[in-house]
């Protein structure tokens, strides 16, 4: 039975923290906003970039000339798997589904006999992926976007990855990321890179696709190429992955917050019941007490 | 005897947003292989963009310039669309930062044994240049 002090501080302590829960509440609802907003104005570039791709892939034959990007490298013996995560903890389960998504591929790919090697990006990536697949890691990045996500920050991770693809180190190359699906729910995503699938051009049910708009639009007969198809590739995929990256980056970094804000209220919700709880069980003490000195006084006074 | 003129859609996109959209009368558009005017019914056309200055214009005159670093063209019947790696009004650059910008990378510039990081340099160099010369050109017609 805890004494009537244990209880007023436990209630204290819970009290302070609430107020630490529900401040951390408030400031990843304003960071979510403020990361939404950047996503919904990355939207139009990989759209359109994606359009284009659609198009160039619409009359394109893959030969045995074209970028190494698209065909591979012609195996597919190394993968390298990207895994993004947060830098900080105290945001539910959003770093462990990530991280338990890579641990389940990690360990397909060594059932098939691949080798895997694995670059984190996000310091949880790495503590949690450190334990039982250290010799793995090839580099650990931290603190990306720590003010704000920037276009660079894609470009710099997508250039790790490529510098790794093209000296021949790795073959395949798949990023791991939370996709942000709503504000309640973030699913862990896998996305290939590299090779880069072309998107499939669908001339026989292109009919109902043309009221899709944008992404899926009518392919026009014959585009010119300047200076050539090959060309355009060659510099259009490597930009095509770093925005692939970057828009990955962004869902984390959405979903991130908005894991944060879940479990902040959550842990505020739960610290009112536990105020609640205690408070009940303290103010029965309390009564408890006064009623044990009454007795005691009643019937110190009939003894007499 | 000079017909109408007919507006296009012209998109200028950046990886972070989307910088310009809207309807215009050309478009001069620094193709790697040379600059291009796009007036509405252009035929189709994908090219890729070298460092240089990209023109709007609304009528007789240029609406604004702007300097591209790099990046695509899209041309169809729709639209034209630009994805630009980084979009800045030409007004905006300042020539003495830029110039600076540019000795600090001849400086950085390596031999010949580190062709990697040569080619990295370089194309740094070449955009800080193209810059340059983009701030230094009067660009009114």
């Amino acid at each position: 039975m805890p004494s009537l002090k244990d209880l007023r501080n436990r209630i204290g302590s819970v009290k302070s923290t609430r107020k630490i829960t529900s401040a951390m509440k408030m400031v990843a609802a304003s960071k979510l906003r403020r990361a939404q907003e950047q996503a919904h104005a990355a939207q139009p570039y990989a759209q359109r970039m994606q359009g284009m791709l659609s198009r160039l892939a619409a009359n394109y034959v893959v030969t045995p000339a074209s970028p190494r990007l698209l065909v591979g490298s012609g195996a597919d013996q190394v993968h390298l798997l990207i895994v993004l995560t947060s830098d900080r903890g105290l945001a539910g389960g959003f770093n462990s589904y990530v991280v338990r998504e890579a641990r389940r591929q990690i360990a397909n790919l060594l059932v098939d006999g691949k080798t895997v090697k694995v670059l984190t990006v996000g310091r949880k990536a790495r503590d949690l992926l450190r334990r039982d697949h250290r010799e793995r890691i090839v580099d650990s990045l931290e603190g990306v976007g720590r003010k704000k996500l920037s276009f660079s920050d894609a470009t710099m991770i997508a250039k790790a990855a490529l510098d790794r693809f093209d000296s021949g180190e790795v073959d395949v190359v798949t990023v791991i990321y939370n996709r942000f699906k709503s504000v309640m729910a973030q699913v862990p995503t896998q996305l290939q890179l590299v090779p880069f699938q072309l998107p499939k051009a669908k001339p026989a049910n292109d009919a109902h696709d043309k009221h899709r708009g944008e992404a899926a639009g009518p392919v026009p007969a014959s585009y010119e190429f300047e200076p050539n198809e090959e060309d355009i590739l060659a510099e259009l995929l490597p930009r095509n992955l770093a925005i692939q990256l970057y828009s990955a980056l962004l869902d984390s970094a959405a979903g991130e917050q908005a894991a944060r804000m879940t479990a902040m209220d959550n842990a505020t919700r739960n610290a009112g019941d536990a105020i609640n709880r205690y408070t009940l069980a303290y103010n029965r003490a309390r009564q408890a007490a006064i009623t044990k000195e009454l007795i005691e006084i009643v019937s110190g006074a009939e003894a007499l | 005897m000079v017909t109408a003129p007919r507006k296009f859609e012209f998109e200028l996109v950046s990886p972070e947003q989307l910088v310009f959209s809207e309807p215009v009368d050309m478009a001069v558009v620094p193709g790697a292989d040379g600059d291009f005017g796009v007036l509405a019914g252009h035929s189709p056309l994908i090219s890729t963009l070298r460092p240089g200055v990209l023109q709007i214009w609304q009528g007789d005159v240029v609406e604004q310039s702007l300097f591209v670093a790099g990046g695509f063209a899209e041309v169809n019947e729709e639209r034209c669309t630009v994805l630009a790696d980084e979009a800045i009004p030409v007004s905006s650059i300042d020539p003495g930062a830029v110039t600076l910008e540019i000795e600090e990378l001849e400086a950085e510039l390596p031999g010949e044994d580190d062709p990697v990081a040569k080619r990295l340099i370089e194309s740094r160099l070449n955009i800080a240049r193209a810059k340059l010369w983009a701030a230094k050109v009067p660009t009114t017609h």
